[in-house]
């Protein structure tokens, strides 16, 4: 793989007070790739991600995606590069339809008619025309996850970033997430950050693994699994 | 914009607010549509609170420090320029600019939601103090003495460009209706905006707005100022209804009793903060000529049984009842339907089987 590098940290670290959650990250993500980060509880990888959108300002570092240096920048700054973003909680607006959601997300970069049909694809790519006009509010776990996606996808971005899409789905549920994810890979670069196993070997790609604020390992989900070291983090094997 | 349930229950409200406007001087006495003016001027001043705490999302405690600066500031710009028009400009200008600069360091500053409460009261009361302190011959802006806790004379407003035409009371009353009935049009009309529309999903959820890509600091600062200068206008109206401003206006009273409309009459609606306003403005004033119960206490109490008993308001409690009472009706004659159908189909069957 030889193509360009679209997301880079350098050096990158978030200290809160004496705890380094991430510590001095050098990170770099090509164009078209599907990366999952992964690790333990604690690992860093929730807050590095927060780090990446602007959620947080890291400590030291900087974060590079594309030719803009996102360090510090707020998420609407980042998010108008063109990066689609998806937290761990579903944050959605639960006092609005479904419809509305979406709408919300392809209007901020469309003129009306084409936020209009962008709505219309988006609800018909996630099959989610039976609630359509329902308050996200009401609905059920998943599909509140689903609308989350389906804003993330309504605005067409060309990288995504998700903190556990696939969290407390039932298994068909993340079968179709899975699902999900490929198609929208298949235009986008994307980082998901998920410590479901299962979920990873479903998407099968490159994994970074997070421990203790730091990069372990990069590489297959196969060569991860078999790594020694891994399997100690995980299943806490011996002394660390 | 269009015609959806809302829009044409929106339009009726119109309707009977201009219908209102041109019966009731012929109808009412005087004194009642002097004291109607009052009436109207808060119900502006409940209108501005209720976009921007309904629709916005900003619970701002000080909505009258905006109210009371349009009508300080029409009465100082009337008595130095000698005619009202330009004055009512400038009275709406000076507090969407005081909303604009406060706005801008809350919002900016990213302030927390019950942070901004505290600002937004103490400038109101910061105000009230200052005022309050005024009542010396040096304090005065051109010609117009501030006049301390006794306040300032409002000159009345005159027709257009035209000093020397003063209006009546009854035309001060069509003026104030006139305002309510524009301000509540362009408050339907702005939340169904695009701009309307993100600062809701603001107020559901801040950072998902910001996600997809929205400076919800912005939103929130625009919404806040359009807001003050609302409540501005209402000020203005206030200052002819009354005829006499003081820094009571600013009081904790006052800005406890805009936020008490608001919750009463429903909040995330414009209709209802109106109706709330006028609900309490003549229960406290029929509660005075009584003279038995005292007015806070029982403001207190409505207060307490809203928040308990009512939490969504008036306005919205009705739409429920009206929705369900109709979704009732509606599954009572389907089953009827259904019912006689099945009787029919029985009795045919009776038929057949007699053959």
């Amino acid at each position: 793989m030889n193509s360009e590098i679209v997301v880079e940290t350098r050096n990158l670290s978030m200290h809160f007070g004496g705890v380094k959650a991430v510590d001095r990250v050098n990170f770099n993500l090509r164009e078209h790739e599907l990366r999952c980060l992964i690790g333990p509880n604690g690992a860093g990888k929730s807050t590095f991600f927060k780090c990446l959108t602007g959620q947080l300002a890291p400590t030291s570092g900087d974060v590079v995606i594309r030719d803009f240096n996102g360090t510090g920048r707020l998420p609407h700054q980042i998010a108008r590069l063109g990066v689609g973003i998806k937290t761990q909680v579903p944050s959605v607006f639960d006092g609005l339809s479904v419809n509305e959601n979406i709408w919300l997300a392809a209007r901020r970069w469309h003129g009306a008619a084409r936020a209009r049909s962008l709505t219309d694809q988006t609800i018909e790519r996630l099959k989610l025309g039976d609630i359509r006009s329902d308050l996200v509010g009401l609905l059920a776990h998943g599909q509140r996850q689903w609308v989350e996606l389906g804003m993330v996808v309504a605005a067409e971005p060309w990288l995504v970033l998700l903190d556990e899409p696939a969290a407390g789905m039932t298994h068909d549920e993340v079968e179709r997430t899975v699902e999900i994810i490929r198609e929208i890979n298949q235009q986008a670069t994307m980082i998901v950050v998920e410590h479901d196993m299962q979920f990873i070997r479903m998407i099968s790609s490159k994994v970074t693994v997070f421990h203790e604020g730091r990069i372990l390992i990069e590489d297959t989900m196969d060569v991860v699994t078999a790594d020694p070291r891994v399997r100690e983090v995980y299943l806490g094997h011996g002394t660390s | 914009m269009s015609w959806t349930r809302e829009n044409r229950w929106r339009a009726a409200l119109v309707l009977v607010g201009v219908i209102f406007t041109l019966a009731a001087p012929g109808v009412l006495e005087l004194f009642t549509i002097i004291n109607l003016s009052t009436a109207i001027a808060l119900a502006i001043l409940a209108l501005s609170l209720g976009l921007i705490w309904g629709y916005g999302g900003i619970l701002c405690f000080g909505q009258t420090a905006f109210f009371g600066i349009g009508a300080y500031a029409y009465t100082i710009a009337a008595v130095n320029l000698g005619g009202s028009s330009w004055a009512v400009l400038i009275a709406i200008l000076v507090a969407a600019v005081f909303a604009a600069v406060l706005g801008y360091f809350m919002f900016y500053g990213r302030v927390s939601d019950v942070y901004m409460a505290v600002i937004t009261l103490t400038v109101t009361l910061i105000l009230y103090s200052l005022l309050r302190r005024t009542s010396g011959p040096e304090y005065k802006i051109g010609n117009a003495l501030l006049g301390g806790f006794n306040g300032v004379t409002a000159p009345p407003l005159n027709l257009p460009w035209s000093p020397y035409m003063p209006l009546f009371p009854e035309h001060v009353f069509y003026v104030g209706m006139g305002v309510l009935i524009i301000g509540y049009i362009i408050c339907a009309w702005l939340i169904q905006t695009h701009f309307g529309r993100v600062a809701v999903a603001i107020r559901e959820n801040e950072l998902r707005a910001e996600l997809i890509g929205y400076d919800t600091r912005f939103y929130k600062l625009a919404m806040f100022t359009i807001g003050g200068a609302i409540a501005g206008a209402g000020g203005v109206i206030f200052a002819n209804g009354v005829g006499r401003i003081t820094p009571d206006i600013f009081n904790l009273y006052n800005s406890a009793l805009a936020i008490i409309w608001v919750i009463v009459g429903g909040r995330g609606t414009l209709a209802g903060p109106v109706m709330g306003s006028f609900a309490l403005f003549y229960l406290t004033s029929w509660l005075g000529t009584q003279g038995v119960l005292n007015n806070n206490l029982v403001l207190g109490l409505i207060l307490i049984i809203f928040v308990l008993a009512v939490p969504r308001g008036i306005l919205p409690t009705f739409v429920g009842w009206w929705d369900s009472a109709r979704s009732r009706r509606a599954m009572q004659r389907r089953e009827l339907k259904v019912r006689r159908r099945r009787s029919r189909r029985s009795s045919e069957l009776q038929e057949a089987a007699d053959e």
